[in-house]
């Protein structure tokens, strides 16, 4: 292990240990709530970033993912009284399996026309849902969630922890998918794809890794937010939101690194959800908006852009 | 409860709802499929411009005619957006698709937002002569409004096929999509070639936007249902050919006219997606792809 | 801006509104209530006519000297009509803004989430029109200011109507949304315990463009009665729809659960094609529906929404949501304080007069008694909101306490 990588997971236990000391100390719960949001918005960012960042292949699927992911827990909740953490992990297998059939369905096609695919496969996955009687169909359903585990003392916090430790394991695998030989196939695919394969790259394969693990993550932050509900519809949990958001937060941040779908996604979770308890109104709606043209415009490599301009012009500026 | 004459009702009205499907869809079968431009504000210039042919619907202007009226204002729009998408994306290099993508949206979303603000968020509808009534064809009775959308459709697909094959702007669209380097060696300027056809697909718009308004009543987020329909039928013509968004808007009308009336209603999107992704897996080029 | 009326000016404006408070307010500081409620996306043309109905009530009781001697403040933040968004924000109301009330946002889905959260806590929550959402939680501090009542009133009155006038089969819509679709549910088994035959069922997709297919199938069945769950868009493109291709003419009622109709905007822009559909409603400005303070507050109402660009007539869910102010304020006043046991107590056992009349709930929250209304359209013109202020357009039909009026069947008929 090399010197960043010791300082990488000395960050990661410091978090997670952060994360329970808040939960055993903290008594006001709307932390939790709103920092349950930000946490589930990472791991759809860095999932997202995995394919779209590294690979440049844009997935407009999130909330397919997503969604699925949701309905999965429903499905092992209602019919198994499955506890969280099995609906996670179960979650993540369909999620990765997923992955790899819309992968072999889809990666044939480049561009615009790979993101498309992922759109109708969102709207399929969604019309599944809603004729699938069992999970509530269009109704949607109401569920009580099973008793918390010590030592935790509310389910929320119990959920914020699990979603903390969700955070480490999707960054540290977008970190080894970003530094190993599957990161620098997948910067071949993106700066040329025709090229890389003909250079040996085993092109496909590398995508097919990609989207398998962008599909387990996505459908693994699905999982607890069932539980986080306790309801779940259609409509709500394939929300194009999810979507955008994934899209946008990497974007924001800057696809290039992992830290930027991580910072992206702080920046513009917390925003929102200061802005719901503060503004609250079509304000938030636009701040969305232009934050996405304003960075995608001035900031075209996001806050790491601008960070690394602000870095060079210090080391210019100093003899 | 299958019998033909149902059968025969839900082809003819299928034909109808492909048309009007394919007529909100031709702007973007230029922006998108001819410029590669990733135009995902295109369904929400739409709704846009069902508000403008709202608006102008209280002076007592037809919706159509209203349409007419604002494809000057739209032209600009148009113009300017692809000015602004060029400096910001197109000059800089290769990078463009996502962060396209992601301007686009962030347009989306502004408009959406400004629409709320300016009309709020209750749903219009307008009035219009043939809006609620209905004209017998082949014994089925189809509604006037639907018969619009038609012939709007195929005049318009019409006129842009004409105009991109006879004329010499025309040409020099269809040549701008196909090599834009050679283009530029002939001493053509390729920027304003696009700037121009940009400003047409948005003028087209807003007829398309009048049209939505007259089939069906308008909110400010319609434009989110319309992102996958509208991207559909381009891809599924294959990029840029105006005949062909017809002919897949009326597949995709016909395909889920027929499994509502036939089958489960439930499942008419699944089904109309479904068929996007086996030609998709099929014919990526799409069905009349250059 | 428009917008930013909302948030913090609403909270601003009650205390603005109060200006010569008496000085034992100031000491105690304010009551505070919170609140979600959908002011962008779906359910927003909804959520900001109720909550006008809600600061209404704010001002008046503010006027009058405040609750329990104290003023009262409401805190409100927009959900957007997702459910993925109010765990937080009442969380955020409870754990930061510490308020003294709550209220729910209006309609199911976004209040679907929060009720675990409230049965947990053990809190008094006020319902806003959401449909069966204590179903499964069953919390017994929950009390819905919707006049649904029992699940299956709903269906029955429109059934009943039809009976009446001898029809013996119905066909069944809705749209594939969840209010929708627990309707449809229901009328089904009401028809199957009645012996209406089903003869057609469909549901269809959210954001169906075209609604004639569906229309020619159910004339195919021919139906006596349709009972029809949709959403305000398909709402309008079904009755478009069955003005231009036809329904037939074996049936006698139609309507029933379509959401839409209820809201200026949709009326005005449908005009006479509304005539004859019997569907259902909360409130109607009826002679049978005046009850104390009704008139004056929708004079307020009015005044207001028009400035807001809101729902300008506002029957449907404004005045409710200044009723359930008002059961709070009967309920605090009982129990001298903001005990939300003894309030809860005092809701679920006693008779309360309102705006919209008495209210009294049963074991589950919801109404003990339907005071669902099923209205016949009658007489509608073109491009005029103001018809709708006027008695008579909209004729009670059922239940038989406000009735005022009688069927015209078959539908065909009363259409013209």
């Amino acid at each position: 292990m090399t010197g960043r990588g010791v300082w990488f997971w000395i960050g990661a236990a410091l978090f997670i240990a952060l994360a329970v000391a808040l939960a055993l100390v903290v008594r006001n719960e709307y932390v939790f709530f709103a920092g349950f949001v930000i946490l589930q918005f990472i791991v759809l960012a860095t999932a997202w970033n995995i394919l779209g960042g590294y690979a440049g292949y844009v997935n407009f699927g999130t909330s397919a993912f997503f969604g699925i992911g949701v309905y999965t827990a429903i499905f092992l909740l209602k019919a198994f009284s499955a506890p969280l953490l099995v609906q996670i992990g179960v979650a993540a297998v369909v999620g990765a399996a997923m992955g790899l059939g819309i992968g072999l369905l889809t990666l044939r096609l480049r561009g615009i026309f790979f993101s498309i695919a992922t759109v109708a496969i969102t709207i399929i996955a969604e019309t599944l849902i809603i004729n699938w009687k069992f999970v509530g169909g269009a109704t949607g359903v109401q569920m009580l969630r099973p008793p918390v585990t010590p030592p935790f003392d509310s389910y929320i916090k119990m959920l914020f922890v699990v979603l903390a430790i969700l955070v480490v394991i999707a960054v540290a695998l977008a970190r080894y998918v970003q530094d190993s030989k599957l990161g620098r196939g997948l910067r071949a695919v993106r700066d040329d794809e025709v090229a890389a394969e003909s250079c040996g790259v085993p092109t496909l394969n590398l995508k097919l890794v990609a989207c398998a693990i962008s599909g387990a993550l996505m459908c693994a932050a699905g999982a607890p937010s069932a539980m986080y509900l306790q309801f779940a519809d259609p409509v709500s949990a394939f929300n194009l939101n999810y979507s955008v958001s994934a899209l946008a937060m990497s974007l924001i941040g800057g696809t290039s690194h992992w830290i930027g779908p991580v910072l992206g996604a702080i920046l513009l979770g917390s925003t929102q959800q200061l802005l719901t308890v503060t503004i609250s109104s079509e304000i938030n709606v636009l701040v969305l908006g232009l934050m996405l043209v304003l960075f995608v415009v001035a900031a075209p490599e996001g806050i790491i852009g601008l960070v690394r301009r602000l870095w060079r012009r210090v080391g210019k500026g100093s003899p | 409860m299958f019998s033909l004459e149902l059968l025969l009702d839900a082809v003819v009205l299928g034909v109808m709802v492909g048309c009007f499907y394919a007529a909100v869809s031709i702007g973007l079968s230029i922006s998108f499929g001819l410029l590669d431009v990733p135009n995902v504000a295109h369904p929400a210039l739409l709704v846009l411009a069902s508000y403008g042919a709202w608006l102008l619907g209280d002076f007592d202007i037809d919706p159509i005619v209203a349409g007419f009226i604002m494809m000057p204002a739209f032209f600009l729009l148009g113009v300017m957006l692809y000015r602004t998408y060029h400096e910001t994306f197109e000059k800089r290099g290769s990078d463009a698709g996502v962060r396209g993508l992601a301007f686009f949206f962030g347009i989306a979303f502004i408009i959406e937002v400004v629409i709320i603000m300016r009309f709020g968020v209750d749903q219009r509808t307008v009035q219009a002569f043939y809006i609620g009534k209905s004209i017998e064809i082949l014994e089925v009775r189809i509604p006037m409004r639907m018969v619009a959308a038609f012939v709007v459709a195929i005049l318009l697909s019409l006129a842009l096929t004409l105009y991109l094959s006879k004329t010499f702007l025309g040409r020099a669209i269809r040549a701008v999509a196909q090599d834009e380097a050679a283009l530029r060696l002939m001493g053509a300027n390729p920027v304003a070639i696009k700037q121009w056809a940009f400003g047409i697909a948005t003028a087209v718009v807003a007829l398309a936007g009048a049209l939505l308004i007259i089939v069906q009543p308008v909110e400010p987020t319609l434009d989110r249902a319309y992102i996958g329909r509208t991207f559909c039928v381009v891809v599924m013509a294959g990029l840029g050919s105006m005949s062909g968004t017809l002919v897949a808007g009326i597949i995709l009308g016909v395909a889920e006219t027929i499994v509502l009336t036939m089958f489960g209603a439930s499942w008419a999107p699944a089904i109309s997606f479904t068929l996007l992704l086996l030609v998709l897996g099929i014919r990526p080029q799409g069905l009349f792809g250059r | 801006m428009n917008s930013a009326r909302i948030g913090r000016r609403t909270i601003i404006a009650g205390a603005l509104a109060t200006g010569a408070a008496l000085p034992a307010m100031a000491q105690q500081g304010p009551i505070k209530i919170g609140m979600s409620m959908p002011l962008t996306g779906g359910l927003a043309a909804g959520g900001k006519s109720a909550l006008i109905g809600i600061e209404v009530w704010r001002d008046d009781i503010n006027e009058k000297g405040g609750l329990l001697g104290r003023k009262v403040e409401l805190i409100v933040y927009d959900d957007k009509s997702s459910a993925a968004e109010t765990p937080a924000i009442y969380s955020k109301l409870l754990d930061v803004d510490k308020v003294d009330l709550l209220f729910a946002p209006y309609a199911t889905v976004p209040t679907a989430p929060i009720m675990p959260l409230v049965k947990q806590r053990d809190l008094l929550l006020m319902g806003n029109f959401s449909f069966q959402v204590n179903r499964t939680v069953k919390h017994d501090k929950w009390f819905n200011n919707a006049p649904w009542g029992p699940a299956d009133s709903w269906a029955r009155g429109f059934i009943d109507l039809g009976m009446k006038s001898g029809a013996k089969t119905m066909a069944l819509i809705g749209a594939d949304q969840e209010f929708a679709q627990n309707l449809m549910k229901i009328a089904k088994d009401v028809a199957n315990e009645k012996g209406v035959k089903v003869v057609y069922e469909q549901s269809y997709p959210p954001a169906t463009v075209e609604f004639s297919a569906m229309v020619r199938a159910i004339r195919a069945a021919r139906a006596d009665m349709v009972f029809v769950c949709s959403y305000p868009p398909d709402s309008v493109g079904l009755l478009r729809a069955i003005n231009e291709i036809g329904i037939g003419d074996s049936v006698k009622l139609f309507g029933g659960g379509m959401v839409g109709l209820q809201f200026a905007a949709v009326m005005e822009s449908m005009g006479s094609l509304l005539n004859g559909v019997v569907n259902y409603n909360s409130w109607l400005p009826e002679k049978s529906m005046e009850f104390a303070g009704t008139k004056e507050f929708f004079a307020k109402y009015q005044k207001r929404a028009v400035e807001a660009k809101v729902d300008p007539l506002g029957y449907y869910l404004a005045p409710f949501g200044y009723a359930m102010g008002q059961m709070v304020e009967q309920a605090a006043n009982s129990a001298k304080s903001l005990d939300q046991k003894k309030m809860a107590d005092f809701l679920r056992s006693n008779e309360m007069a309102t705006i919209v009349g008495p209210i009294a709930f049963g074991p589950d929250g919801e109404r003990k008694e339907s005071a669902t209304l099923m209205a016949q359209f009658r007489g509608v013109v073109d491009k005029n909101v103001e018809q709708f202020r006027n008695p008579g357009k909209q004729i009670i039909l059922f239940p038989e306490k406000w009735k005022t009026g009688e069927l015209v069947a078959p539908f065909d008929k009363a259409r013209k």
